[in-house]
């Protein structure tokens, strides 16, 4: 134990900006304590599962012509032939039936998870203040957006699914004959809106991201219970709201990524 | 209320830090957060695989040597694989160079030997009690053993296991009416994988962070012992592509059973035109390749770096190039990166793209070289001792260069027009990767195994697994390269008999197949060398090699937390053997420099000041501190 005592007294030395000691074993560098270490590899590890999702999204989407006017037609219509536009997929609102609002949910889905990062932060601060009860406070509107994205999500994909009222009539070849019919909303087998794989796509990447944010709102509850039960203010550090928060801020920018491929290019 | 036994329980933990409580028989062995038992976990597994997967090459190995062979004494073990004429059945020879290679490459030589190896020796050298997190550890171990389960499982079921080649190509992988062994069997080899790649990364996660965490004081990065060095460059590469696989293998699993279609395009499959639209399986070799290429220096690294600490142990020498060993480690996984589309030559990839390729391949030639060179500098004029693990070592350096030199025939674009997919291919890796790295994992065996288990292994029985080993790894691979220039494709049940092919191949093909059947006796000496000398090996010295690195400084058989008092600090790098000077030809890392004034460089006198420091560094002692 002597070593411990020579080692508090060369702390007191004047910082430097880049101690030598940092690397020089038995101390963690940077004072990054292992969890938060492991929760940063984590995230880089998950960082290649999104981006090998997002370079399978771009290849496909580029092996298809987006709506050209002078091919297609002046008015734009869905159909198999050519990658829908965006703002023509997406352009409702719940319980404004009828009303044309392109990007408008996303939108605020957007705005909700960027929001709930923002109230992340907050606790992640007043975990570093000691405040029990900001911590708390901070959580639960974190948790909050959290349900609200996802229930927005939900309403999104039912919304996709369910499709428009019209439908679009597609034409297939059936024991040599063309048969035409009418298809309403997506799965991911056909789909009204586009090719199939836009429908593929849009399912399995909002969907694994949506995953992501499920199990985000878990951690969050888990510990908001934990730190509503006092368990991190008798621990004496709110370390836990930190690594969690780093998951949040992570599954909100793989968002950003995810919201830009799908609705703005 | 919870916490307050927490706080209570984390005191007495710091006070009692070097005798804990004993644990139950099933905390102790089965569901053990030490790395010690995980380590052996692993190795365990790993040979258990390691026998299922050489036994399948002989399999198939006796139906290329000898076209049509009659198979009925494998019946009782095979079963309807043998079919009625007693031929082994062209289906489930597909399944088993499918198994092989999935076995060999995943199960064996990246579980089995850097599961083993990262594990055991990570804590032990950087000075540490555990892993940082012992029980993601655990659940990496058990993960893995799952994933085993059910690979095995699909081994015995009656469609047989997953037959499209161990890159699991779609379409032929992803319509299960495309072969027998896209049914059940691929499900099964997808399920398998995507939790094995959990356990990878839950395994990868842990190693960085202890490397870069819980080193003991004064082990900084420029004193760590290449093994680890190439642990957690191996962490790294594991970490950044397997999720690659993870996505590819999920998009496949929708492909399958979802009717997805990002794989899949205007297929006709028994006359019937599929709905699939859209996908593209050249998307697939991409996401695949990704990770595959990394995963070839996955399986290469590990063995590379434990064989750069056992040639410098028995070759009595620093290692020649320490830090250009480390540049070309971290060169070679940088690089591992960027050049995974020379497995995609042929795919009618854009020649152009493809020359960039080619050129960023053949540029991995440099750092393997200054390796190569530097393994064999490091034995030149050293008082070698011919262990077997030093054998070992030595086997491997000659497979890392005869293999590497295909290498560069086969990193050309043009060249690999002829030689893609042919046998040619197939001895390449199986010298640079395969026969190397099982090379690597054999030496690490020998090497450690006094410090695992406490006991020798017989070195007479390791001189002739040896030599057998060395010689028929030779026999079966090096004709084998005459056969793939000769334009015989891989994976093939059988071959269309040419007049040119007739006497010189056929013969050939029968040799390397008594080869094979050769080689895979000689590891029966292994087994049985493992086994007894488990049971009545000699009791090992504490440092039997005399080595410089840490774990040699625990007792002979380490407990829970390794080292009974306190983590010995570090004051220099582990390779001074022979020192001039010195009273002993080695000087252990936890040796400062005021103790050997004698050997001292000018340089390393000035270093003496440093030591205070060192120990005024903080113990970094795990056990102490609640966790």
């Amino acid at each position: 134990m002597a070593a411990t005592v020579t080692h508090d007294t060369l702390t007191t030395e004047p910082d430097q900006v880049f101690d030598k000691k940092t690397w020089m074993g038995g101390v963690e560098p940077m004072k990054v304590s292992y969890g938060k270490l492991m929760m940063w590899f984590f995230l880089i590890s998950d960082t290649f599962t999104f981006s090998a999702l997002l370079v399978t999204y771009g290849l496909i989407r580029y092996s298809y012509p987006s709506w050209d006017p002078a091919i297609f037609g002046e008015v734009f219509k869905f159909s198999n032939l050519y990658w829908p536009t965006p703002e023509m997929v997406y352009a409702s609102l719940p319980f404004l039936h009828g009303v044309n609002a392109p990007l408008i949910f996303v939108g605020i889905m957007t705005f909700i998870l960027i929001f709930s990062s923002v109230t992340m932060v907050l606790a992640v601060e007043a975990g570093h203040r000691m405040d029990q009860a900001d911590v708390e406070k901070y959580m639960l509107w974190t948790i909050l957006g959290g349900f609200a994205f996802l229930g927005s999500q939900a309403w999104e994909w039912s919304h996709f699914i369910h499709g428009t009222e019209t439908g679009t009539t597609i034409t297939e070849i059936i024991n040599g004959q063309n048969v035409q019919r009418t298809i309403f909303g997506a799965n991911l087998v056909e789909n009204q809106y586009g090719p199939p794989a836009f429908a593929d796509l849009f399912f399995f990447i909002t969907g694994f991201h949506g995953t992501h944010v499920l199990s985000g709102v878990i951690l969050n509850i888990l510990i908001f219970y934990r730190s509503a039960t006092g368990l991190y203010q008798k621990r004496g550090h709110y370390e836990m709201v930190e690594k969690v928060g780093l998951y949040w801020h992570f599954v909100d920018l793989v968002w950003v990524f995810v919201f830009t491929f799908f609705y703005l290019v | 209320m919870s916490t307050v036994s927490t706080n209570s329980a984390t005191v007495a933990h710091a006070v009692e830090q070097d005798h804990h409580e004993p644990q139950s028989f099933w905390r102790t062995y089965i569901f053990s957060e030490d790395h010690k038992t995980i380590a052996k976990q692993y190795l365990i597994s790993g040979i258990f695989w390691s026998i299922i997967g050489i036994s399948m090459s002989v399999i198939f190995r006796l139906q290329l040597g000898f076209p049509g062979m009659k198979m009925e004494f494998l019946r009782p073990i095979l079963g309807s694989w043998i079919n009625e004429t007693g031929k082994l059945d062209p289906d489930f020879y597909l399944a088993l160079v499918t198994m092989h290679g999935t076995i060999m490459v995943f199960f064996v030589l990246t579980a089995g030997l850097s599961g083993t190896f990262s594990n055991f020796l990570i804590p032990l050298q950087v000075g540490a009690r555990d892993m940082a997190s012992g029980f993601l550890n655990m659940l990496s171990y058990w993960f893995f053993f799952v994933a085993s389960v059910i690979m095995f499982s699909s081994l015995l079921i009656e469609t047989g296991p997953a037959a499209g080649g161990w890159v699991i190509y779609p379409p032929l992988s992803a319509l299960p009416q495309a072969h027998k062994g896209s049914e059940l069997g691929m499900t099964l080899w997808l399920i398998s994988m995507a939790l094995f790649i959990v356990s990878q990364l839950l395994g990868g996660i842990n190693y960085i962070t202890t490397v870069i965490n819980l080193r003991t004081r004064g082990m900084s990065f420029s004193k760590l012992p290449l093994t680890i060095w190439a642990f957690l460059l191996t962490a790294i590469l594991g970490l950044i592509s397997f999720p690659v696989l993870l996505s590819a293998a999920l998009l496949l699993i929708f492909d399958r059973s979802f009717g997805t279609s990002f794989y899949l395009s205007e297929i006709y499959i028994k006359g019937e035109a599929l709905p699939n639209v859209g996908g593209s399986p050249i998307l697939f070799q991409h996401l695949f390749w990704f990770l595959g290429h990394p995963e070839v220096y996955i399986v290469l690294l590990p063995a590379l770096g434990m064989t750069s600490e056992i040639i410098a142990t028995n070759s009595r020498k620093p290692i020649f190039g320490y830090r250009a060993m480390i540049a070309s480690m971290i060169g070679i996984a940088f690089l591992a990166f960027i050049v995974w589309a020379h497995h995609m030559f042929v795919t009618g990839m854009n020649p152009f793209l493809g020359s960039i390729f080619m050129f960023l391949t053949l540029i991995i030639a440099v750092p393997s070289a200054v390796k190569a060179f530097n393994y064999i500098t490091t034995l030149w004029r050293g008082n070698i001792r011919f262990t077997p693990a030093m054998l070992f070592s030595i086997g491997l350096v000659s497979f890392f260069i005869s293999g590497g030199l295909t290498g560069i025939i086969l990193g050309n674009s043009a060249l690999d027009i002829q030689l893609h997919d042919t046998y040619f291919v197939v001895a390449h890796f199986h010298l640079v990767m395969g026969a190397a790295s099982a090379f690597g994992l054999l030496a690490g065996v020998y090497h450690w195994f006094p410090k695992m288990f406490g006991k020798l292994m017989d070195e007479k029985l390791g001189y002739i697994h040896f030599w057998l080993t060395f010689i028929g790894i030779y026999l079966v691979f090096f004709p084998m390269h005459y056969i793939g220039i000769a334009g015989f494709p891989r994976r093939y049940y059988a071959f269309t008999s040419y007049d040119f092919t007739k006497n010189i191949f056929a013969d050939m093909n029968s040799f390397i197949s008594l080869a094979a059947i050769f080689t895979f006796t000689a590891q029966w000496v292994f087994i049985y060398n493992f086994v007894n000398s488990l049971i009545r090996g000699k009791k090992s010295p504490q440092n039997p090699w005399k080595s410089n690195t840490l774990e040699w400084t625990t007792p002979i058989k380490p407990g829970h937390g390794n080292w009974p008092g306190e983590i010995p600090a570090v004051y220099r790098w582990p390779y001074d053997y022979s020192k001039p000077g010195a009273k002993d030809d080695f000087i252990p890392q936890n040796v400062p420099y005021s103790q050997t004034p004698e050997s001292n460089l000018p340089h390393e006198n000035e270093l003496i000041s440093l030591e205070k420091e060192i120990e005024a560094q903080n113990l970094n002692d795990q056990f102490s501190q609640p966790h």
